[in-house]
């Protein structure tokens, strides 16, 4: 800092002395939400990630405007194109334009993740908050359902669920709903079991407050925390084992341009035409990355004993 | 029971000394209501429309008892066996009372307080017996959605941790204001009128910036002022104080003390005040209860207690208390610890850290032995003439 700059800020110091020693902002109540938002907005990786997500979110919504082909189009005589000016990151084997069904493909991708960790927390977190809450026979029940869904390798369940349900995009997400419901369902557990003998948890007890009452007013927004940390974890995740299942041919179906899918069907060309992979790849990866640094950041920003 | 002189004598002259068999006496409750416009609360009765009010030889005007205990037993179950944590205990509390019980930890203090508000953790708790009126009703036998009304308008706790008996999630007035809309049909600008009016009452400066606070930001003694605000925002007839200064420095501690004593003559709420602290009851209660691994030892005005203790348990206790006035190397403890209660103990509990124990402390456990008005103690010297007067001449200071 220059002695120029120095010399100037202690002038505006000097010359609003009541300002600088009392924000109004800083004594005003800090709720621990905002204070969380604030350490956040300090971790230059969670910044990032939003910036990634946000990215691909803005990709997804403005589609049909920043590209002039469908994303099932196909211009056979522009088959496997490289990267030019006409076709951004080139075309597919049957002639797509492969930018134009990766924008499209955000969508998908996004909207599975969305829905399928909003689904499985909602469940998850129901069915954590009963057995965690009430214990005894109702928590062994629900516990030994979770150690079931765990004891499978989730992809394996997954391709059990869709094989039940039979091969789809919206039966695809419902299966990621479910292997994803008892990792919430334990982290819920776990959280209220330590939540409930809490004092102020007996506070209000005393107080006489329902049990309904107790765990929507202090159990739930207590475990938020963790939830919404696993929640934007497992956004990556369940947009991972969407593209797997899409891989696998168990997902979207043609001509949905879903990005797993894209990859199954070029596999053919990687050596042929890389760009075919390479993109959708890309994307699967910075999505998930961008997911996991927000998480992170955010398990950061939501825990007291990170705080410096 | 019979319609004997000495019984109308009594109705005229009433006392809590009238034991009558219970069957007969609804009975006759409900006859002489009926005729002689008579009631009948809490084994006293009353003539209908009047203001008479029992003195006692403490000096405490009683009306009636509030919250009674009878017989109280709550046992666990745990796995090591079944553990009777509170052993027939009966504790009375009379309106505007403050009584304390005191005793070591583990002694069943708490157990007993969580038990009258039925907030024991079930399993492995369980009341197995005994009566908790309130008022006449009994608790032990309440729904859980009377319970329900009962706690916090009736019958309100404050805890021992003020850390952490505040949700940090919410602030001070979204918690008061929580628990007073619960029991009363007021809105949410009236209920803010009356949060910053109990925060006033209970000596927070800001009580208007404070309401909008969150619990990280107040020290321990504002919480704790918090948290009896809470307990007396809705007036409850009871006021039951688990350790509410134990966690607190002395300063603070001496002007919780200081606000529980002027609720208490304000609003005439009876305080059933646990301690382990014989400091805090000499400052603030009526009338002590000890009790001594679950059950009561001794019972007594603060007064006989502190001056007069016939229990050897509490001459221990007190004889443990450092004094000012005197030199001493080492500050006196009674030797060993509390044992932890078990069916299958026979002999007075406290018998093997007892210097008076003799063979018969071993083989049978003593009854509470009345020696005096609600004056009483659990001891086998007070049975024994010989015993009673050694025991009554043992240098307690040696």
């Amino acid at each position: 800092m220059s002695t120029e700059e120095k010399k100037q800020q202690s002038e505006e110091i000097d010359s609003n002395p009541v300002q600088f020693h009392e924000d109004p902002e800083e004594i005003q109540a800090i709720s621990p939400w905002r204070d969380a938002f604030r350490q956040l907005r300090k971790s230059p990786l969670a910044i990032t990630g939003t910036v990634i997500i946000l990215f691909f979110l803005i990709l997804g919504i403005i589609a049909p405007f920043i590209t002039g082909y469908g994303y099932d189009e196909q211009f056979l005589k522009d088959r496997l194109t490289p990267p030019n000016s006409d076709y951004w990151l080139g075309t597919d084997d049957v002639g797509r334009d492969i930018f134009t069904r990766i924008a499209y493909g955000a969508r998908i991708s996004l909207a599975v993740g969305f829905f399928a960790i909003v689904g499985a927390l909602i469940f998850g977190t129901f069915l954590g908050i009963v057995s965690g809450y009430f214990g005894k026979w109702i928590d062994m029940l629900i516990s030994r359902i979770f150690d079931i869904l765990l004891a499978f390798p989730s992809i394996l369940l997954a391709i059990a669920v869709v094989a039940i349900l039979g091969p789809s995009l919206q039966n695809a997400l419902i299966a990621i709903a479910i292997i994803n419901i008892p990792i919430f369902g334990r982290l819920v557990r776990s959280k209220v079991i330590s939540l409930r003998e809490e004092e102020y948890i007996l506070a209000a007890k005393a107080q006489g407050l329902k049990n309904g009452r107790i765990i929507f007013n202090h159990i739930l927004p207590n475990s938020l925390a963790p939830i919404i940390v696993q929640a934007t974890l497992g956004f990556g995740t369940a947009i991972l084992e969407a593209a797997a299942l899409g891989f696998l041919g168990l997902g979207a179906q043609p001509p949905n341009p879903e990005w797993g899918k894209m990859l199954a069907d070029s596999r053919d060309f990687i050596q042929l035409a890389p760009w075919t992979l390479i993109f959708p790849g890309i994307s699967i990866m910075l999505v998930v990355l961008g997911f996991n640094l927000i998480g992170d950041g955010l398990r950061d920003a939501l825990d007291p004993k990170m705080k410096n | 029971m019979r319609l004997t002189p000495t019984f109308f004598i009594q109705l005229f002259n009433p006392s809590p000394q009238i034991q009558v068999r219970k069957i007969s006496f609804v009975y006759f409750k409900n006859l002489l209501e009926y005729i002689h416009n008579f009631q009948y609360i809490n084994n006293h009765i009353v003539p209908k429309n009047s203001n008479i009010s029992l003195k006692k030889a403490g000096g405490v005007t009683l009306e009636d008892v509030v919250l009674e205990l009878n017989d109280l037993h709550t046992h666990f179950f745990t796995d090591s066996g079944e553990v009777p944590a509170v052993d027939g205990v009966s504790i009375k509390l009379h309106k505007g009372e403050v009584v304390g019980i005191v005793g070591e930890s583990g002694c069943g203090k708490s157990v007993t307080s969580l038990s009258v508000m039925q907030l024991i953790p079930k399993p492995p708790g369980k009341i197995v017996g005994g009566e908790i009126l309130y008022k006449g009703e009994n608790l032990a036998e309440a729904s859980e959605k009377r319970m329900r009304k009962i706690r916090g308008n009736s019958i309100a706790m404050i805890f021992q941790e003020p850390m952490t008996s505040l949700d940090p999630l919410f602030t001070i007035g979204n918690q008061l204001i929580e628990g007073i809309r619960l029991h009363e049909k007021i809105n949410k600008k009236e209920a803010n009128e009356r949060a910053i009016q109990m925060l006033h009452q209970v000596g927070i400066p800001r009580a208007k910036e404070v309401i909008d606070e969150y619990p990280h930001q107040l020290s321990g003694g504002m919480r704790q002022r918090v948290m009896i605000a809470m307990a007396m925002a809705l007036n409850p007839e009871v006021l039951i104080a688990d350790e509410p200064t134990t966690a607190l420095d002395v300063t603070i501690q001496a002007q919780i003390l200081d606000l529980m004593k002027n609720l208490n003559k304000e609003n005439d709420t009876s305080i059933m005040l646990i301690t382990h602290d014989l400091g805090v009851v000499s400052e603030i209660c009526d009338r002590v209860v000890v009790m001594y691994s679950g059950q009561v030892v001794e019972e007594g005005t603060v007064r006989e207690i502190i001056k007069d203790p016939q229990h050897p348990y509490t001459k221990g206790l007190i004889r443990s208390l450092p004094k000012l006035n005197e030199r001493e190397q080492k500050l006196y403890s009674i030797p060993g610890t509390v044992m932890k209660p078990s069916m299958e103990q026979v002999g007075c509990r406290f018998a093997s850290r007892c210097e008076f124990a003799f063979d018969r402390c071993f083989k049978a456990n003593p009854e509470l032995y009345s020696l005096g008005e609600d004056r009483k103690s659990r001891c086998f010297l007070h049975d024994e003439e010989k015993g009673v007067e050694e025991f009554a001449n043992a240098d307690l200071r040696s």
